[in-house]
């Protein structure tokens, strides 16, 4: 009789949960995600749920899941039910608006600044001290120099990674693309090891120690530096590198399944408001809106940006010719 | 010839139940994976499974897995043999601890054995100045499946050894039988099913294995790259007809090199039985 008397107390106290619960709106949000943002959503989501509460007066819950961009865009692709996808690289939302026709084709238009609330680039960082004196790209592809980045065919940072290092070549040597090349070819002879992942190649140059130079996003170099102490790392700013856009949007079949529309189009506008920008900016993504940017000026150094779609033709074009099967990624390993 | 009726009833509704079973848990899911390929054309097919780099990683996951599951079989087998004849104290803490690499996630195992053995590594520190690395290297790739091996080997010499009868070695060694004649002749074709199914089991998880491997490879197309990751990545590229295509050639080997491990466990217990 004892379990049953227990039952009964827990049916009784759950009953009591049911209409409070049903008094205020209690919505739920997911949002995918890609690795390195894991520190960025947890502040945001603490103050959009704080931002909407005042505003609406309905309590949302955003959870977040982190994981390799591509992999995460597979993922709702074969039917996690994303609100909002929030990815390295417009290439995998691409896909989602191709494979699973989730999306609209034009779904990167819906938002400012190509749907990137905030953008990054490409840094070198190096041991303290800088033993191989490293200032640039053309410092990496000299003999005895280990470079550690992640494998482009498995890692959105990679490609970014990889492109940046390819748009400096071009430019070096008049858009010669046989020089371009030939300069990647032998960057990637200087890599002793290829992770499948941004986090992994982190952990291979800052705990294994493996390589003197470390291809990373400028967000995850100034992390590992706050991390693990500026006294271990410094930051090399190459004379060139990429804009990186990690673009976001809504995915409209499953907001408008699950009535979610409005607080989730609310939750990515609220990303290019003065407090979504100030997070953005705090956790060492670019600002692009221009009051907060200023503010910010001393932490982000000025690098010489290129874009994607000026240099390479977008992504959809970038991915064909570099990162597909027979690639110019490919063709390195396979003389 | 009549038909033989079985002596144990059910056996209609069981062997039903099986086969439901299995198909619903094995035989769907890869059934799903060779109506995928269907989409690539016979001479695609062909084009992606036999692209030098998925060859070269062919190479090394079968390879390193075999490498793995003789190194095991051996070592597997001294371990059995020690925990069943043996009583030694903290025998119970040894017997545990070789269920280990069942129980820990694959990437732990990976990151772990990777902090060993890389060059600045408990390990590694020790072999690097030798002129061996493990980490970032096929050798690496073989410690990892090695280590997710061994319970395989262990696990299924053990009862064998553990039923032989003291008696059939003692009357051995009466009749005259030295003590390398008696493990030889008496000892070993007894355990030598067991081996081989420990040694199929740890070969057929190894072939298998992603998780500890990529920590431990280095990844380096031609050289470290094994299989699954040739896998990972053709997805990653949204390439899912050209993942399931590799897949299928990984799955017809295993299955090939399985049957015939069965085939001659099957031959051997054959020769057993004929030679009473």
């Amino acid at each position: 009789m004892q379990t049953f008397k227990y039952l009964k107390k827990a049916l009784l106290i759950s009953a009591l949960f049911v209409p409070l619960a049903s008094l205020a709106a209690e919505i739920t949000l997911l949002n995918v995600s890609y690795d390195p943002t894991r520190e960025l959503y947890q502040d945001y989501n603490a103050a959009f749920s704080k931002y909407w509460l005042a505003k609406s007066g309905d309590k949302v819950t955003i959870k977040t899941s982190h994981g390799g961009s591509g992999k995460q865009a597979r993922a709702v692709i074969d039917g996690l039910p994303a609100d909002v996808v929030t990815l390295a690289l417009s290439y995998d939302i691409d896909e989602i608006s191709a494979k699973a026709k989730l999306i609209p084709k034009n779904w990167q238009k819906r938002l400012t600044h190509n749907s990137s609330p905030y953008s990054s680039t490409i840094v070198l960082l190096v041991r303290k001290g800088n033993p191989k004196n490293i200032k640039d790209w053309s410092d990496l592809i000299k003999p005895g120099v280990s470079v550690i980045t992640p494998n482009p065919k498995t890692s959105g940072g990679a490609r970014w990674n990889y492109l940046a290092a390819y748009a400096y070549a071009l430019k070096q040597n008049n858009n010669d693309d046989a020089k371009a090349r030939e300069f990647v070819g032998k960057l990637f002879k200087n890599v002793p090891v290829l992770d499948s992942g941004a986090r992994g190649s982190t952990t291979t140059f800052v705990e294994r120690g493996i390589g003197d130079v470390f291809i990373s996003w400028e967000n995850e170099a100034f992390l590992a530096q706050k991390e693990l102490g500026p006294d271990k790392f410094e930051i090399v700013i190459p004379s060139l590198s990429i804009l990186a856009e990690p673009p976001i949007t809504i995915i409209d079949k499953t907001v408008d399944k699950r009535k979610t529309r409005t607080v989730a189009q609310a939750y990515l506008e609220y990303l290019y408001s003065e407090e979504g920008q100030e997070i953005a900016a705090k956790n060492y993504y670019r600002p692009t809106l221009a009051s907060v940017a200023a503010k910010y000026e001393k932490q982000f150094p000025k690098v010489n940006l290129i874009k994607i779609d000026d240099v390479f033709g977008g992504w959809q074009k970038a991915q064909k010719t570099h990162f597909s099967d027979g690639g110019t990624f490919d063709q390195i390993y396979q003389k | 010839m009549a038909k033989q009726k079985n002596i144990l009833p059910g056996f209609n509704l069981s062997l039903g139940f099986t086969i439901f079973y299995l198909s619903l848990i094995v035989l769907i899911p890869l059934s799903a994976a060779f109506i995928k390929t269907t989409e690539l054309s016979i001479p695609e097919f062909w084009e992606v499974i036999t692209a030098p780099r998925v060859v070269a990683s062919y190479k090394l996951t079968f390879g390193a897995s075999f490498i793995a599951a003789i190194i095991n079989a051996a070592f597997g087998l001294l371990t059995a043999w020690v925990l069943v004849r043996y009583p030694f104290p903290g025998k119970k803490f040894i017997d545990a601890l070789v269920d280990l690499p069942f129980a820990l996630p694959t990437a732990v195992a990976g990151i772990a054995l990777t902090a060993v053995y890389s060059g600045n590594g408990w390990i590694g520190s020790w072999l690097e100045p030798l002129g061996i690395k493990v980490a970032f290297t096929p050798i690496g790739v073989v410690v990892a499946l090695t280590f997710i091996g061994l319970p395989f080997v262990v696990r299924t010499v053990q009862p064998v050894l553990e039923d032989l009868e003291a008696e059939t070695e003692e009357a051995a060694a009466s009749l005259g039988a030295n003590r390398w004649q008696t493990f030889s002749k008496i000892i070993f074709p007894a355990i030598w099913p067991a081996l081989l199914t420990g040694f199929a089991l740890a070969f057929a998880r190894a072939i298998g294995e992603y998780g500890s491997v990529i920590f431990i490879a280095g990844n380096m197309p031609m050289v470290s790259e094994i299989t699954p990751l040739i896998i990972i990545t053709k997805l990653e590229q949204y390439d899912y007809a050209g993942a399931t295509a590799v897949a299928v050639v990984m799955l017809v080997i295993s299955f090939l090199l399985l049957f015939a491990i069965n085939g001659l466990q099957w031959w051997s217990n054959r020769q057993r039985i004929a030679a009473r």
